[in-house]
């Protein structure tokens, strides 16, 4: 069996998914760092940002509302925000009470709220398509020629490799627990509350045993093919001419859009 | 309950005389640390050419005696590759010589993909660029996986994950291949295809299995473990016949 649903990697024949990876994360990056830059209701820059985005869709061949698409289920993280409703100070717009607590929605905060959730979600939506048109191993080697510690590169590689074989795992435990839980016909099955956090505790530590079990052979059949420590790989990516223009290009429009929203 | 048997070993005459230039294993004990003692003096020899089946119950330290082979683990007693003995200091050494496969295809494939692992060994030794894309492509092409090399591992069938992790220590161009239970959780065709991948290599190898069809058609030779010991090497056809043997070492005849 294999768990794949966390594969976001989308084949396809584009101009974007051609690109040399470190092209497109650093694009990613700079524009989510410039969503982030820009001022509280800087409408227009925001309208921009979303052309951007729009753009690089429609030339990754996905489909023009592809990222919008999935980007809805990365929303309520934004919620997080929701106390800069009440916490800036400003002209009052709105109140409510919830039992002896009056929350005031002040305008100052409206417009705040607001900008960080266009900001997050324009930031969520490139992300998803830096994942949709990138290979996930060439994403790692985009990370390595950046020169972002090989600790960390690795740490990526290996849990990207090994989160199918643990999720697999977990659905196996999961079923085999399913197929013992039978119930007496007329009887309610399984047991009490605090018995059945028992068993899902035990599954929990039954889980991490076989992965620390499992990284000891992973370990070892590191050592068998000559690791000492150190990490090599081959990069086969190279920078074209065109890759070079494409980010001054991007890294152009994106000046574009902060002009635009300090004007 | 431990099989009693007899210490008297059932050693078949080999034809010609061995000196064991690829493999030699003398006296060789380990007890894991939690106590537990898995090899009790286990001494064996491999020539070059040598393809030998290694059999007995789950248990008899079949597994703790392959990890000894390229120093994973370190128990009393002289284990000597290519007439180099293993110490310490020639350990980067003898695991290019030594391609040890394990048992899970998901244990021994670490790398996102096909490439990258299969390139891992090479890339360890410190070979060139070239050099290293050579002996990728060379090791996919014995097992027959050359379109695979761009694939990600976890989309592979199991059938599939056993013959890259075989490619991923032929790459290391071994002189002595160890495998633990290559056809072990594979269907008929994915175990035939493997037989025949086994049969081609040229290569020296100890193989572990309970597979006794597979012992049977393919390896001459036989040794049998059982409690740490090496209780019987010789002759595939003349170990297949001792029926008391086998029994008592919990194993049947094909």
């Amino acid at each position: 069996m294999h768990f794949d649903a966390f594969d976001r990697y989308h084949e396809k024949e584009s101009f974007i998914h051609r690109l040399d990876p470190r092209v497109k994360v650093v694009v990613t990056i700079i524009f989510i760092i410039s969503n982030a830059l820009l001022p509280d209701g800087a409408w227009m820059a925001f309208v921009f940002a979303w052309l951007f985005l729009l753009a690089a869709n429609t030339l990754s061949r996905l489909g023009i509302a592809y990222t919008f698409r999935r980007s809805l289920v990365a929303l309520p993280f934004a919620l997080i925000a929701v106390t800069v409703l009440f916490s800036i100070p400003g002209k009052p717009v709105a109140n409510f009470s919830v039992a002896m607590w009056n929350f005031v929605i002040t305008d100052a905060g409206l417009l705040r709220f607001v900008s960080i959730l266009i900001r997050s979600w324009l930031s969520v939506q490139i992300a998803l398509l830096l994942v949709a048109v990138t290979l996930f191993p060439d994403l790692i080697h985009a990370l390595e020629h950046l020169r972002v510690p090989a600790i960390l590169t690795t740490i990526i590689a290996f849990l990207y490799r090994y989160l199918f074989v643990l999720t697999d795992e977990v659905f196996r435990l999961l079923r085999a627990r399913e197929s013992r839980s039978a119930a007496s016909a007329g009887k309610r099955s399984g047991g009490g509350v605090l018995w059945r956090a028992n068993v899902a505790g035990n599954m929990a530590g039954q889980l991490f045993l076989r992965s620390y079990e499992r990284s000891d052979r992973i370990y070892n059949a590191m050592l068998s093919r000559g690791y000492t420590g150190h990490l090599y790989t081959l990069n086969a990516h190279e920078m074209k001419p065109h890759d070079y223009f494409v980010t001054a290009f991007a890294i152009a429009l994106i000046s574009i859009v902060q002009i635009i929203g300090r004007l | 309950m431990p099989i009693s048997h007899s210490t008297t070993s059932f050693v078949a005459p080999r034809e010609e005389a061995c000196e064991g230039d690829v493999l030699q294993v003398r006296d060789l004990h380990f007890s894991y640390p939690d106590g537990h003692s898995a090899l009790h003096g286990v001494s064996l020899k491999l020539c070059d050419g040598d393809k030998v089946a290694l059999v007995g119950p789950n248990g008899a330290g079949k597994s703790t005696l392959m990890l000894h082979l390229n120093g994973i683990l370190g128990g009393h007693g002289e284990v000597e590759i290519g007439g180099q003995r293993l110490t310490r200091d020639n350990l980067p050494a003898i695991r290019a010589m030594v391609g040890l496969v394990f048992q899970n295809p998901d244990d021994q494939l670490f790398s996102p993909t096909v490439f990258e692992d299969v390139a891992f060994g090479p890339l360890h030794m410190g070979l060139p660029e070239e050099e290293v894309r050579a002996r990728v492509d060379e090791a996919l092409e014995a097992v027959r996986m050359s379109s695979y090399k761009d694939r990600l591992s976890h989309h592979l069938s199991v059938g599939e994950k056993k013959r890259i992790a075989i490619a991923t220590v032929l790459s290391m161009k071994p002189s002595l291949l160890v495998l633990d239970e290559p056809s072990a959780g594979l269907d008929p065709r994915a175990r035939r295809t493997l037989i025949n991948l086994l049969r081609e290599l040229p290569i020296t190898m100890l193989v572990s299995t309970h597979d006794m069809k597979l012992v049977q058609e393919l390896f001459p030779r036989t040794i049998v473990m059982d409690e740490g010991r090496v209780v019987a090497d010789g002759l595939t056809m003349e170990i297949l016949e001792n029926e008391e043997l086998l029994t008592a070492h919990g194993l049947e005849k094909p």
